[in-house]
């Protein structure tokens, strides 16, 4: 029963995840991922530092973060699921969404003592 | 949950191989780790940033490995695929109602105590935006926010 009422919720935060996923992360990844470690940009560790210090920064981040990971969770459910013909239907949710929750909560901690 | 046991044609695991479309759709699925894998980068780096500058030194020279920035290409090529699929998407998963839109009275059954009896309600018709105004209107927003954010770290 409780699964039933969980499922519209799991789907709702998996495709909000999704939305930010798509309009987010392509310019995060050519940014941070390669074009900073690659020093073809520089930014300054203080102006990093500040930015990512800001209440705004950080509540963004928080939501963007558990957004995505929800949003693996879903899918990646599915992928294992549906594409890897897994039958174990409830280590596989368990794993999936409990590894979401503990980033969550992880992420929540890392935002609140910046 | 008690599922009716029934018999169920047997799939093989590598059901995806066998057609081009099966394919894309599980690389579209795989997308979803490395959505996960860069909400962790992303965190990794925050935490280092954090911490001091030395820290955030030692991050970069982790990010800067050549095992990251394979990862992080390959991600790179995954999240475009995710962005062009879910924007394809999302004029079939959802209406998106434009100014043409109008309210218009309608009728729904509804429960009330065990009998199904009709009930008035409003919904909206008309106006629908066709596919390719959503698709690009989604676009708009990727460049506007990825513009931000460049100008927000770069300043």
């Amino acid at each position: 029963m409780t699964k039933r009422h969980l499922e519209p919720i799991l789907w709702l935060l998996f495709s909000g995840g999704g939305v930010v996923a798509a309009v987010f992360l392509p310019i995060l990844v050519v940014l941070f991922g390669l074009a900073i470690p690659l020093g073809l940009v520089q930014p300054d560790y203080n102006h990093l530092h500040a930015v990512v210090s800001h209440w705004l920064t950080r509540l963004v981040l928080l939501g963007l973060v558990v957004l995505m990971l929800f949003h693996w969770a879903h899918r990646f459910r599915y992928t294992l699921h549906d594409g890897l013909q897994l039958r174990s239907e409830v280590p596989i949710a368990v794993l999936c969404y409990g590894g979401a929750l503990l980033g969550s909560l992880a992420t929540l901690v890392i935002v609140l003592t910046l | 949950m008690s599922a009716p046991i029934t018999y169920r044609q047997p799939v093989s695991r590598l059901w995806w191989l066998r057609k081009r479309t099966y394919f894309l759709f599980v690389l579209r699925e795989l997308s979803s780790i490395f959505v996960a894998w860069f909400a962790v980068f992303l965190m990794i780096m925050v935490v280092a940033i954090g911490r001091s500058e030395a820290s955030y030194q030692n991050f970069l020279n982790w990010a800067a490995s050549p095992v990251v920035i394979v990862i992080n290409v390959v991600a790179l090529a995954f999240l475009i695929l995710h962005t062009v699929t879910w924007f394809v998407l999302t004029p079939q998963a959802m209406v998106v109602r434009g100014p043409g839109s109008r309210r218009a009275l309608a009728t729904k059954e509804v429960n009330v105590a065990g009998r199904w009896v009709p009930a008035a309600t409003a919904v909206r018709v008309g106006g629908r935006l066709p596919a390719a105004a959503v698709i690009a209107s989604q676009y708009a927003g990727l460049l506007v926010v990825s513009a931000f954010i460049a100008w927000l770290v770069l300043r």
